[in-house]
């Protein structure tokens, strides 16, 4: 039965474990000598995926680096020869015109995709969080467009999009919303907006489930407690909800910034970076850069800024996650 | 316990107070489920009925001809793509088991700076790991082959999993880990039969997702391979569609068939994914 943990602790453990470090008795109990051998221990379990990340993450971004500052282009692949060119292609790619238009295009589609997940993701989180007839089986069901491969859902999207036989211009057609069908996928004045939309259809799910799993790790009794004080369903949200689901929103967030900057199949699928690049990111340039112009240095050096933008989100949240940690702990 | 004793205490609530918010919430799904039963229909519908205005809302009268269509074209990379997620499985929880281990029981020299450098790595995108990993895998004859995209898939899972079982295992009481090795079980024998057990959740949905990061990649699979004979299915449907005659029928069967592991997984899983830790560890 001593096995048993904490009544309420796993839960806590869970959503801040660093706490559990600071726990005392057993820790502190155990000779110095013991902790030496833990220690070595944890390092040889810890060897394959130390290895692992050398191999196949710091190889490739280390290697990613070099290529970008060389002329590497198909023949390199061929003769090995990649002459170092310094930042020329650094120079090349942001004084391409493609550039300003591409970052542009990210950030917006970005910026719409995260802003409508995230809100429609916790309105549906908040809404399941009652218990209701058949709630869990429909909550289970809004996973699936989560689930599905991203080319998938691409597909079935573009056959909905598609402008003379696409079901969403026939239904707008028909109740007069419309006059004449949009072409969504074929101009570049809604290409963007059609693959945000795709892309905020496709993250509802992820956004719900993970702000579900926060709301279920808040007791029940503060609740009952701000019931009790007589605050009403937004005082309760404003005092118990939002302060105890920030750290789940701040992952909620950062996970959601990052996948979004590197999205990729759903674009390729829908509509390829066009037409006349208008849906054209930072991932799907720096892909035509490599794969398609065969420009290899050129689509390493945006890769590389695309790093950058994803250092600048994690330092951003590592940041958030300080801040309230000292505040937990004051 | 708590987790689970809460739902049912409000659910004693007056009956039929609830049902107004499961017709909102049918709903919802009925709108976002849509494009789901509109990949459906059109895998059942013969071509020229995907043309009629207004369009055909039920696959009455429906042909199977898209399936047939879909495994004749796309049956082999269905059975690459299979062979590719379960190769990722495999490599995916040898690393990550024994490190979120480690990560979690035995606070190891530089475990912290190791969790940032994993979520750091997640971060990574797709397009940079897919360029350098094609210059090496082009060096070791590695592009178009199974091997190769098992080892690039698995950078999709690697991370994620670790952090997930790192998650699952912190919630271990160390009294269990502890009692174990006071029993005399060295580190490989607490990891294997105490602290693996107890985490089987955990396992099983990092093996799961593992799965799905691997059966749904594209990126990897459209830059690693050469589209010749080995390609997996994702590739297949997006080729599929590039063709300037599309053709949807065929294209949204082989779509359908390309959801169901992903579906099924879950389904079966989520009994998994549900239950609490805490619940397992007081059980044994």
């Amino acid at each position: 039965m001593r096995y048993r943990a904490p009544r309420g602790g796993g839960g806590r453990r869970l959503t801040r474990p660093r706490t559990a470090a600071r726990r005392p008795g057993a820790a502190r109990r155990r000779h110095a000598a013991g902790r030496r051998a833990e220690r070595w221990a944890g390092a040889v379990f810890l060897l394959p995926l130390a290895g692992y990340v050398a191999v196949f993450f710091g190889y490739p971004v280390y290697h990613n680096v070099s290529m970008s500052l060389r002329e590497f282009t198909v023949r390199s692949y061929f003769t090995g020869e990649a002459p170092f060119v310094g930042l020329a292609n650094y120079a090349a790619v942001l004084g391409d015109p493609v550039f300003p238009a591409a970052a542009r295009t990210t950030l917006l589609f970005t910026a719409g995709s995260i802003t409508a997940q995230f809100l429609l993701g916790l309105g549906l989180a908040l809404f399941f969080r009652r218990a209701f007839p058949l709630g869990g089986v429909l909550r289970a069901l809004l996973l699936l467009p989560w689930l599905l491969p991203l080319v998938v859902s691409g597909a079935v999207w573009k056959w909905i999009l598609t402008q003379d036989h696409g079901v969403l211009n026939q239904v707008l057609l028909a109740a007069g919303v419309l006059d004449g069908p949009i072409p969504w996928l074929t101009s570049t004045q809604w290409a963007l907006v059609s693959v945000t939309l795709v892309n905020i259809w496709v993250g509802i799910p992820f956004n719900m489930v993970i702000l579900y799993g926060g709301l279920q790790a808040i007791p029940e009794s503060l609740y009952e407690a701000a019931a009790l004080d007589g605050a009403g369903a937004w005082q309760a949200f404003r005092a118990v909800t939002w302060p105890l689901l920030r750290p789940v929103v701040a992952v909620v967030l950062m996970l959601g910034l990052v996948y979004t900057v590197k999205v990729f199949d759903v674009i390729m699928v829908l509509t390829g970076g066009g037409p006349a690049g208008a849906s054209e990111t930072l991932t799907t340039w720096s892909y035509a850069l490599s794969f398609e112009e065969f420009a290899f240095g050129r689509g390493a050096a945006v890769g590389n800024l695309l790093i950058v933008v994803a250092l600048l989100i994690a330092l951003a949240y590592l940041r958030s996650v300080r801040r309230q940690m000292a505040e937990a702990a004051s | 316990m708590r987790a689970r004793t809460r739902p049912r205490g409000r659910r004693t609530r007056p009956a039929g107070r609830g049902w107004w918010r499961t017709a909102v919430a049918v709903a919802v799904l009925a709108v976002l489920l849509f494009p789901l039963y509109w990949m459906v229909n059109a895998s059942l519908l013969p071509s020229e009925a995907l043309l009629r205005r207004p369009p055909v809302w039920f696959p009455v009268g429906g042909t199977l001809e898209g399936y047939a269509a879909a495994m004749r074209t796309q049956g082999p990379h269905l059975l690459t793509s299979l062979a590719v997620a379960l190769g990722v499985v495999a490599v995916t929880l040898a690393v990550a088991a024994p490190a979120g281990y480690a990560l979690a029981l035995l606070r190891p020299r530089g475990g912290t700076a190791l969790v940032l450098v994993l979520l750091l790595v997640q971060m990574v995108p797709g397009i940079v790991m897919a360029n350098a990993l094609y210059a090496v895998f082009n060096r070791a004859g590695l592009v178009d082959s199974h091997l190769g995209l098992v080892l690039a898939d698995s950078t999709l899972a690697v991370p994620f999993a670790v952090l997930l079982l790192r998650t699952f295992m912190l919630a271990v009481p160390r009294e269990l880990a502890e009692a174990a090795r006071v029993d005399g079980a060295g580190h490989w024998r607490t990891f294997v039969s105490v602290v693996l057990p107890v985490s089987r959740n955990g396992v099983v949905t990092a093996g799961l997702f593992a799965f799905l990061f691997a059966w749904a990649d594209f990126l990897f699979a459209v830059t690693l391979t050469t589209g010749r004979e080995f390609q997996p299915v994702t590739v297949g449907i997006y080729r599929f569609i590039g063709n300037q005659t599309t053709d949807w029928n065929g294209v949204l069967a082989t779509a359908v068939l390309a959801s169901v592991p992903a579906a099924f997984l879950l389904v079966l899983a989520q009994r998994h994914v549900a239950a609490g830790i805490t619940g397992g560890a007081v059980k044994q």
